[in-house]
């Protein structure tokens, strides 16, 4: 085992770049490709503000990835914690000195980025978690201690979100929270017990709901019910999604998103706009891509040695993977509309920021995945 | 952990990766879930959804469509379309609405109000509505803002089509007017709803409201592009609209404008029709108005003072007018009488100026009496004494039947003006009806002059009068040139023909019928049991213009190719006091309002009669005086246009 441990230490640089998984970062490569066209057609077939905005944006945080994936597994082990308190700290300021925007105190102006904690706080639980059990036995996983300590954790930024509000994004962190927890084995009991908690609950946390946020649960359940108020967003969706047909109406060609029907287009709705344009088999072409990319992880996390890299890659590709799942299911009317960004496709520096410093700490885990962790 | 944990390192591990490939076969699931929702919405119900989104996307724009023309006989336009120079304004496009709008008053000189109103409009549509600044630019103007226009960014001269009426009022009673659609025009006709778009103009009145569904045309439709907030992006089709079909009348302009002038300043009416066709050559009610005013919306002040002008330049005096017919029904009372055989034309009546029947007196016009009068001197002089005689004699209901005949009492142009009004020829059952009471014999006397309960209007007397110029024969008035324009020879020699067999049973005549293409079974057919009867009459009616002591003799024209025979008739207003008719007041002295109507009713050229003219001047005095001059005038006119419509051959016949 020491002879293991030195071997993962000598790597070259070259070796180091050659244990890199090339297939996932020919994935994101392709789907950050996919998502400059699809930026570019929301401008209109012209390079403008947002499309100029999120190529920057891609390249300095791709970039940043692999600046993440050379440093050792250790030190992002190391700095776990802190990660999240720091991630805590700005969610705290940002309900006090935040920006508010369209109703919602979720953003701090850091000067060269309107940053949203919360999206970082994503990642941030899933790191936190990854280290939590990390050096815990299997046997402690169940004692009570241990399971009121990650709740708090858990409970506390989400707690943060809602009060900006966000509903979108707490349940978001809180999925992304409670995966890993799963994973880490806590017992199912727990779950079904809290899942019954939550469901009488409901009406409780239903009566602390905004009434534009009870509209959009209403509205889901029946969109044609108010078809120029809210149920518009998720009617115009389903419009564009499947005017699109077999092979979409082409580049550029996309009526609803150019002639302003599709709401939130380069943001939330971007799926909605591509799917239009490319139709049935873009779609299926990006689901293939990003199914390939969260398999890439899984795998990635097979391999690592420690649990905290395994941990961290089983809870981000299931992260990224309920990402995917809950913003596809919300614009294709399956879910109601909450506030939630597609992966490295929507336009937002917040999430592509997370996004990224999550594939850096999974790249980090596949050149180190021989590294322990003591 | 390198002891002691390794058992439990592998059971967390196992833990981990058993977790893990749940999550995986959950994921799995959930793609699935999510392609197949894809597939339902693109594959399966993509038809559904693509025109879902050709709806959000897609616009149809209509715009008016272009009205169809009216055309005088000789195919002048008088009602037609011109083009129309406006100012738009799309305020989206314009930096400095504010500005540019004081700019624009500055330069077209409009006044405040207009200033307000505009904005008020303004501040109402979406902001890239098009805004009308003016609807009706003079060239003056539309140079004017041309020539600034490079500082008056965001206004938009444009150049489209809208009615004009080149003879201004002369048309007015017939044509009527177009304006912009009203909630009424909306509710009544399918057409006007169905092609209705801002701006479109309907007809309100005459000719123009009846042949509305003719005239007004297909729209063109642009379809445009449009976004989220319904503004156009871009065109993407255009379909022209077909045009409204034109229509020709029976009008003569010039004679239509002639008898404008010929009324000018009075009240009154002038109708003239070919006696064998029954063709209107020009039909006119004084005052008139200009239709023109109607198509921008009309000034409060204009509309005013047409409205309570006391002359009523809003009725249509021809049609819809009402009047007693006076003497002018006598030479109808004398035919009656004569194919009754109520009279002898010989019988002679003595006429003291006055005469008492049942207690009451009954006045001739001539206060000093006419002497023994026979039937031709009583027509030639109107003498009002040998009528109540003659109409004593005859009974109100057989002159009822004759009236009715000869088309009093009824409709002329109902099809085409649904406002006529047809008048009242009373009869015994009609007053049982209508008032509840028995009929008295003096009621039957005052008949007879035309007085009491006779109304008439005067395109009745005219067609009465067109009736006797032909021998007696029925003809149907028309307005709208047809197929069978420029048959008058025909039927004319068809009337002489029926003259002269009237007595034999000719099997031909039914066969003659057909040539002529015509709905109506009596089109031309005799009104008359001898035709003789008819003659005496002409005869009597000549005498009254052509010879001395004639009713109408000053207003005579002895050249034969223009010579005409007329009645005179003089309708009262009121009823004349004993006091007033001792008075006999000069008309200057008497209120307008109680003056007296003058009638006069003609037909020429003599020798061979083809038009028939009714004259009427509203409160204008005597009819020898205010209405047989104008007639003079008339028949010059338009006899010397006779050739011309003879001649007149169209390139294009159409049928309306």
């Amino acid at each position: 085992m020491l002879n293991r441990f030195t071997y993962t230490n000598e790597q070259t640089f070259f070796q180091k770049l050659k244990s890199i998984d090339w297939i996932l970062v020919f994935c994101i490569l392709l789907i950050g490709l996919i998502s400059f066209f699809a930026m570019y057609s929301t401008d209109g077939g012209e390079i403008k503000f947002y499309t100029k905005n999120h190529i920057l944006r891609f390249g300095i945080f791709f970039s940043m990835m692999f600046l993440i994936a050379f440093i050792n597994i250790k030190f992002w082990h190391s700095i776990s914690y802190l990660f999240y308190f720091i991630v805590l700290g700005l969610l705290v300021a940002a309900s006090f000195y935040g920006i508010t925007a369209s109703g919602s105190q979720r953003w701090i102006n850091l000067y060269f980025i309107n940053l949203q904690p919360s999206e970082l706080m994503k990642i941030a639980i899933i790191a936190f978690f990854a280290k939590y059990y990390h050096r815990m036995q299997i046997t402690q996983v169940n004692k009570i201690v241990n399971i009121l300590i990650p709740f708090v954790v858990l409970v506390i930024p989400i707690f943060l979100v809602v009060t900006q509000p966000d509903l979108g994004t707490s349940v978001l962190i809180a999925l992304s929270g409670i995966m890993v927890l799963w994973l880490a084995g806590i017992n199912l009991k727990f779950f079904v017990y809290s899942s019954l908690l939550l469901v009488i609950s409901a009406p409780f946390v239903i009566s602390f709901l905004k009434p534009y946020q009870k509209l959009r649960i209403l509205t889901f359940f029946n969109p044609d019910k108010d078809p120029l108020g809210a149920g518009y967003q998720i009617i115009q969706s389903k419009i564009a999604v499947g005017s699109g047909g077999l092979y979409g109406k082409g580049f550029l060609k996309g009526t609803q998103g150019y002639l302003e029907f599709l709401p939130e287009k380069h943001t939330d709705f971007i799926f909605t706009l591509f799917s239009e344009e490319f139709g049935f088999l873009g779609s299926f072409i990006l689901l293939i891509l990003y199914t390939v990319m969260i398999y890439r992880i899984v795998s990635i996390g097979f391999q690592s040695r420690s649990f905290f890299g395994r941990l961290f890659c089983f809870g981000f590709a299931s992260a990224i993977f309920i990402f995917i799942a809950v913003n596809m299911c919300m614009v294709l009317g399956l879910l109601p509309i909450v506030g939630s960004p597609l992966p490295i496709m929507s336009y937002g520096g917040s999430s592509m920021l997370a996004t990224m410093l999550g594939f850096g700490i999974v790249m980090s885990a596949k050149i180190y995945q021989r590294q322990l962790i003591i | 952990m390198f002891d002691s944990g390794s058992d439990t390192r592998f059971r967390k591990l196992g833990t981990i990766n058993r977790r893990m490939f749940i999550f995986s076969a959950a994921k799995a699931v959930v793609l699935f879930g999510i392609i197949g929702r894809l597939f339902s919405l693109q594959i399966n119900e993509s038809n559904k959804y693509l025109t879902l989104s050709d709806k959000n996307r897609l616009r149809e724009s209509r715009l008016p469509p272009i009205r169809g023309e009216f055309k005088d006989y000789f195919e002048e336009t008088i009602a037609g379309n011109l083009r129309v120079y406006q100012l738009h304004v799309v305020p989206e496009q314009v930096e400095d609405f504010k500005s540019l709008i004081i700019r624009l008053r500055d330069i077209l000189n409009f006044d405040n109000r207009k200033l307000v109103q505009l904005i008020k409009k303004k501040n109402k549509q979406k902001p890239w509505e098009t805004l009308i600044i003016s609807e009706n630019l003079s060239w003056d103007e539309f140079s004017k803002i041309n020539f600034y226009l490079h500082e008056l960014a965001g206004a938009k001269p444009v150049i489209t089509v809208g009615r004009n009426y080149p003879h201004k009022g002369s048309f007015t009673h017939i044509l009527g007017y177009v304006a912009q659609v009203s909630e009424n025009d909306l509710i009544e006709s399918e057409i006007i709803r169905e092609r209705n778009v801002p701006g479109l103009r309907v007809g309100k009145l005459g000719l123009e409201k009846t042949f509305e569904n003719q005239l007004i045309g297909t729209n063109s439709i642009q379809r445009f592009e449009v976004n989220a907030y319904g503004k156009k992006i871009n065109q993407i089709d255009y379909k022209e609209g077909l045009k409204g079909k034109s229509i020709r009348l029976t009008i003569d302009s010039e004679i239509q404008k002639y008898t404008n002038e010929l009324l000018s300043e009075k009240a009154g009416s002038i109708s003239v029709m070919d006696i064998y066709t029954g063709e209107i050559i020009a039909m006119n009610s004084a005052p008139t108005f200009d239709p023109n005013l109607f198509l921008y919306g009309i000034d409060k002040n204009e509309w005013s003072k047409i409205k309570n002008d006391p002359k009523k330049p809003l009725l249509n005096k021809t049609l819809s007018g009402l009047y007693s017919p006076g003497s002018t029904i006598k030479p109808l009372v004398a035919l009656s009488a004569l194919e009754h055989d109520a009279i002898s034309p010989d019988m002679k009546v003595k006429c003291n100026g006055k005469v008492e029947m049942y207690g009451h007196t009954y006045h001739c016009w001539k206060k000093k009496g006419h002497g023994y009068m026979s039937l031709k001197n009583a027509i030639k002089q109107s003498c009002d004494i040998y009528f109540y005689e003659a109409a004593r004699l005859l009974g109100v209901d057989k002159l009822n039947l004759t009236a009715n005949k000869f088309g009093l009492g009824k409709k002329t142009l109902e099809n085409y003006f649904p406002n006529e009004k047809p008048g009242v020829f009373p009869s015994t059952k009609w007053k049982k009806q209508a008032i509840g009471q028995n009929w008295y014999l003096g009621e039957t006397f005052i008949t007879g002059i035309g007085q009491g309960y006779v109304q008439t209007n005067p395109l009745q007397l005219c067609l009465m009068t067109a009736q006797l110029a032909n021998g007696g024969h029925k003809i149907y008035p028309k307005i709208i040139a047809d197929e069978n324009i420029g048959n008058a020879e025909k039927i004319k020699n068809k009337m002489l023909r029926q003259i002269e067999n009237h007595n034999e049973e000719d099997e031909n005549l039914k066969t003659t019928a057909e040539e002529f293409i015509t709905n109506k079974k009596d089109d031309h057919m005799p009104l008359y049991r001898n035709p003789e009867n008819v003659k005496f009459v002409l005869d009597a009616m000549f005498r009254s213009t052509n010879e001395i002591y004639g009713t109408s003799f000053s207003s005579r024209i002895d050249d034969p190719k223009y010579q005409f025979a007329g009645k005179t008739g003089t309708s009262q207003v009121k009823r004349i006091t004993e006091e007033e008719r001792e008075l006999d007041l000069d008309l200057n002295l008497i209120p307008y309002k109680q003056r007296d109507h003058a009638w006069f009713i003609a037909f020429g050229p003599y020798k061979d009669p083809r038009y028939a003219v009714s004259i009427l001047v509203e409160h204008g005095g005597s009819g020898s005086k205010a209405a047989a001059p104008i007639a003079k005038k008339l028949f010059k006119k338009i006899i010397d246009r006779h050739e011309l419509r003879e001649k007149y051959k169209p390139k294009i016949i159409k049928s309306a």
